[in-house]
């Protein structure tokens, strides 16, 4: 066979004296590329909120009269919840990957519940990151969505009306409220459930005052915003598992950026809430309109007149409301149930409820561990912050303290 | 120097070294011998390398396995609608309560046009990859294997012209698999389910007109998602002279990242994946459209299709060429 000498014009594919050396040249592209690739996509994000801004330096009572003189009400931003409980993936039904785009990990339907009601939705908030996009503009009109893959759940508050959206099952939600239920608490979002940053830091220094240390300490920018770091320790209170809060807030209007909990036992920040992204100025007025599409199946949450409106009622529990043993970081929440043993117990109910299975008590039983003192045994439940020990007489002890602690309430309680 | 020129004047056709020593002697530098060589026969005709490109095109979408691949995803849509047509029949919803099953699923039945959206993301994460990567591992690999490498590097087109001649027709059938699957899905959900306002992911609603823009961006969303898959199969194929073995060996490492990316444990590297912001073509349907997703997903893609290209283009202009 004649050799076939093809002519060529490409200069890449000239002949050079060192094949060898011409050769690392040319596999040094793609592995530059790749270099380039790699440091692009993991230092970009952390170049973005780096460095400490130098601010005028303040004193953390003027920080914390310029939170409360914070007037700022209309915002527009991206949130993300961090919650790192430590739980079992089964509990928070976060495990394995979606991978056809559903949301195959979620918490079943409890109860019966419309799967757009906003309690059966916000729970999810409690384990995972979670993205949310905030709206707010005074105290009347909110918007919260949580943004999913290739779904969204949207709570929409607008004077009386309160619709939620949930793009997974199709179905909406809506509930009237009560004239004057905006006055007071700016946020449509059970207590327990901080949102944004600013509900996570109004219940945090409410519950500090006077049983912390609040110092300033340094700065930081987040989304942006050159923001004063408040660190909060809590004080006078042995048993409590709450190590450090720290609390960016931006230094030009005085808002909570991002708030950051981390555990005595340290470790991962437990819970942190900041924004990725927020602007101050006001978000359209659409944004708060909300009529339910054709097709979509709506709930009715029934109008609310008790004082305690309905949503803030997410354990679903009858009776049974919950004491405090202790004060401040050390309190307990003590929970007793009248059906008396623990198949009845309210801790119980919630539980099943909340899975709609039958397995849902050896799932406890498998990550609970024994104990027993002078008030008979019970289970305790760890997490890498709220700890709870449920009797075998069905009460239930929760707080953010000690397994010790809540053993000494039910030792001292037995009495 | 290497293997080729060891045999001189055997079956290494298309090598630097044959050229070279046509215009004098192996000693000749770039500088020289590359001008030299292009003067001796003739000036390049830009419309060249548009030939070369149309006959690959026609050699990707004449092949039996392609129109197969076609079938294959155009029938997905097909029975995906079937199945909530009939699971629907009653007025039941797909999936009990909850919203199970892949994304858009359940709005299909009040909205037809849902099924493109529904079949998209249901193919993009395993049929539109695998077809592609089938299509992309076969380019060169194939060429190899049928023996067939060798007279294409005759023609004086070079190995780069060839390479990418070959990658942008890998790219024209990443469109054309993603808009078979859409019209599709478009045609049976046109047919079998009511079509009217599209409701957004947040709860609003775009009008008919608008919906169907929105999809067709989806469409293009998802295409050029596989544009990482794509450079990621030619590398592959660059590396072998088994067709076969290129085509197993890029599908096995899509399964391979789909897994690694579905283990919440391996976050740390799951921003590196191909795969990782598929989904993120339903971003456009959300209210406000939010772009960080999509922004991710193209810079990603662009990132694979630099490192696996260029990584393509290092092998096949300096390996020998046996086959």
């Amino acid at each position: 066979m004649a050799p076939i000498q093809p002519a060529r014009y490409d200069d890449e594919d000239a002949p050079g004296g060192g094949g060898r050396a011409r050769k690392a040249a040319r596999y040094a592209v793609p592995v530059a590329v790749a270099g380039v690739a790699a440091a692009t996509i993991s230092l970009v994000p952390a170049l973005a909120d780096s460095g400490n801004p130098s601010l005028p330096s303040i004193t953390a009572e003027q920080l914390l009269t310029k939170i409360a003189a914070s007037d700022t009400q209309t915002v527009d931003g991206t949130v993300k919840v961090t919650t790192d409980l430590g739980l079992p993936s089964q509990l928070t039904g976060s495990a394995g990957g979606a991978m056809f785009g559903g949301e195959a990990g979620k918490v079943q339907g409890r109860g019966g519940q419309s799967p757009a009601a906003p309690q059966s939705q916000l729970v999810q908030l409690l384990a995972g990151t979670h993205t949310l996009h905030v709206a707010a503009d005074g105290q009347d009109k909110q918007k919260i969505s949580i943004i999913e893959s290739a779904a969204e759940y949207s709570i929409i508050h607008n004077g009386t009306q309160l619709w939620a959206y949930d793009s997974a099952s199709n179905q909406a939600y809506h509930q009237t409220l009560p004239q004057d239920s905006g006055k007071g608490s700016a946020s449509t979002t059970p207590q327990d459930v901080p949102a944004t940053p600013q509900d996570a830091a109004r219940q945090i220094l409410k519950a500090a005052d006077g049983t912390a240390s609040i110092t300033v300490d340094g700065t930081a920018r987040v989304a942006g915003h050159s923001a004063y770091q408040l660190l909060v320790t809590p004080q006078h209170a042995d048993t409590t598992t709450v190590g450090a809060i720290r609390i960016a807030v931006d230094a030009k209007t005085g808002v909570p950026l991002r708030v950051t909990l981390t555990p005595k036992g340290g470790g991962k920040a437990v819970f942190d809430v900041g924004y990725t992204r927020v602007s101050f100025s006001a978000p359209s007025a659409s944004t708060f309109t909300f009529t339910a599409p054709k097709g979509v199946k709506v709930t009715e949450g029934g109008t609310q007149h008790q004082s305690r409106p309905d949503n803030r009622d997410r354990s679903g529990t009858k009776g049974a409301e919950p004491t405090v043993l202790g004060q401040g970081w050390d309190s307990i929440a003590v929970v007793k149930s009248q059906g008396g043993p623990l198949a009845g117990g309210p801790a119980d109910k919630g539980f099943k409820g909340r899975h709609g299975n039958g397995g849902a008590e050896s799932l406890m039983n498998s990550f609970g561990s024994h104990v027993s003192g002078a008030f008979g045994s019970g289970t305790v439940f760890h997490t890498r912050l709220v700890n709870a020990l449920l009797t075998d007489d069905g009460t239930l002890y929760v707080g953010a303290v000690t397994q010790s602690a809540l053993t000494d309430a039910a030792n001292a309680a037995a009495k | 120097m290497s293997r080729a020129e060891a045999k001189a004047g055997g079956p290494a056709v298309g090598e630097p070294e044959a050229a070279a020593g046509h215009t004098g002697g192996p000693s000749g530098t770039a500088g020289a011998g590359g001008p030299a060589a292009a003067v001796a026969v003739r000036a390049p005709r830009p419309l060249w390398t548009l030939g070369l490109f149309r006959s690959e095109l026609v050699t990707v979408f004449r092949r039996r396995r392609t129109m197969a691949l076609c079938a294959v995803l155009a029938g997905v849509p097909l029975l995906v609608g079937i199945a909530v047509r009939i699971e629907t029949r009653g007025g039941g919803s797909v999936g009990g309560d909850r919203g199970n099953g892949p994304a858009f699923i359940e709005q299909v039945s009040n909205n037809g046009l849902f099924l493109t959206f529904a079949g998209l993301a249901a193919t993009l994460p395993f049929f539109l990859p695998m077809a592609v990567g089938v299509v992309a591992g076969d380019a060169i690999a194939g060429e190899a294997s049928g023996g067939t490498l060798r007279y294409l590097l005759v023609a004086p087109a070079g190995r780069t012209r060839l390479l990418i001649a070959k990658y942008v027709s890998v790219l024209v059938f990443c469109l054309a698999a993603t808009l078979v699957a859409a019209v599709s899905a478009l045609v049976v959900g046109f047919a079998l389910f009511p079509v009217g306002d599209v409701t957004t992911l947040s709860g609003t609603t775009l009008s008919l007109p608008e919906g169907m823009l929105r999809a067709l961006l989806i469409a293009l969303l998802v295409a050029a998602s596989l544009v990482g898959i794509a450079a990621l199969g030619l590398f592959v194929s660059t590396l072998t002279d088994s067709g076969i073995g290129a085509m197993a060996t890029t599908v096995g490492l899509l399964i391979t990242v789909q897994i690694v990316d579905s283990f919440p444990q391996l976050h740390a590297i799951q921003p590196y994946l191909f795969t990782h912001y598929w989904l993120s073509f339903a971003d456009l349907l959300r209210d406000p459209v939010t772009w960080t997703g999509i922004g991710k997903n193209l810079g990603l893609q662009a990132m694979y299709a630099a490192v696996f290209g260029s990584a393509a283009w290092a092998r096949f202009t300096s390996r020998d060429i046996t086959a």
